[in-house]
């Protein structure tokens, strides 16, 4: 097999992998089943992250998402323990799903009229994109050139720690 | 000159994904699922900007996704704590049942 087939193959893998899971996310009824189907669709993602070469980011992609934030949101979804009465209370109302399908359908649309008629042209991944995705070089250019909003962001990050402590808090009437 | 994977093939996957996480949020009343939803949205945007970063061999494209990661944990902290703080007052994470900010 050569190397193009592999590469087709590969984000076939991915892309069909992804979007399926996305639909699951979005249809299932238990939250549990739905936050499941994201940590599938983050390794998805991951995936295809690596087929373009952004080797950082799908290292990253799995480590942020699928392991810190999904376990915020698993764990979450435990605390608040619903009940069988409630998650069967999700009815979906007519209007909404309606709203929804015209809303996928006007976008598909638009992509189709989009790229159907002008495709990019960009057909060729560059030689650049395999150096510019290592940890190296992210790493370089993070405490370089993008030093400071990497500091701003570990400022955001601490503001959303406090925020969230606060937030949460249970509020004694005393 | 090495062939790939067209870069449109990834912008209409990302669109794809796009479209499933705003119906998401439209269909859906779990407060839960809708923030889930939300994070398909941010990441089918992380998916373009990394292809567009790779194709164009511009850096500026990955940097992006890793500040868009930074913001996402930190919505995904305060979101979440709203949420239980929410549970806590009202007994209900059903959008539709929360409803005193509305007129």
């Amino acid at each position: 097999m050569s190397d193009f087939n592999i590469q087709v193959l590969l984000f076939a893998i991915f892309a069909i992998g992804a979007v399926a899971t996305a639909l699951l996310t979005i249809t299932r009824r238990n939250p549990v089943s739905s936050a499941m189907n994201l940590v599938a669709h983050f390794f998805m993602l991951s995936g295809l992250y690596l087929t373009l070469h952004a080797q950082f980011v799908a290292a990253v992609q799995v480590l942020v998402y699928a392991g810190a934030i999904m376990v915020l949101v698993v764990f979450v979804i435990m605390l608040l323990n619903l009940g069988r009465e409630q998650q069967a209370a999700e009815t979906g109302s007519m209007l909404r799903n309606v709203t929804g399908a015209a809303i996928a359908l006007v976008f598909v649309l638009m992509l189709t009229l989009t790229f159907v008629g002008k495709p990019t042209g960009l057909n060729v991944l560059p030689q650049k994109a395999i150096e510019i995705g290592t940890v190296e070089s992210i790493g370089q250019s993070l405490f370089t050139e993008y030093l400071f909003p990497f500091e701003a962001v570990s400022l955001l990050l601490l503001a959303a720690l406090i925020g969230a402590v606060v937030i949460a808090r249970r509020h004694n009437p005393s | 000159m090495p062939t790939s994977i067209p870069l449109d093939y990834y912008l209409i996957l990302s669109a794809v994904l796009f479209v499933t996480g705003v119906v998401g949020v439209i269909t859906r009343r779990n407060a839960i699922i809708i923030f889930m939803s939300i994070e398909l949205m941010l990441n089918a945007v992380n998916l373009s900007m990394v292809s567009f970063s790779a194709f164009s061999g511009d850096i500026a494209g990955q940097m992006f996704v890793f500040f868009i990661m930074a913001v996402a944990a930190a919505e995904a902290a305060v979101g979440l704590a709203i949420v239980l703080a929410l549970f806590r007052k009202r007994q209900t994470i059903y959008v539709d049942e929360i409803n005193v900010m509305k007129w």
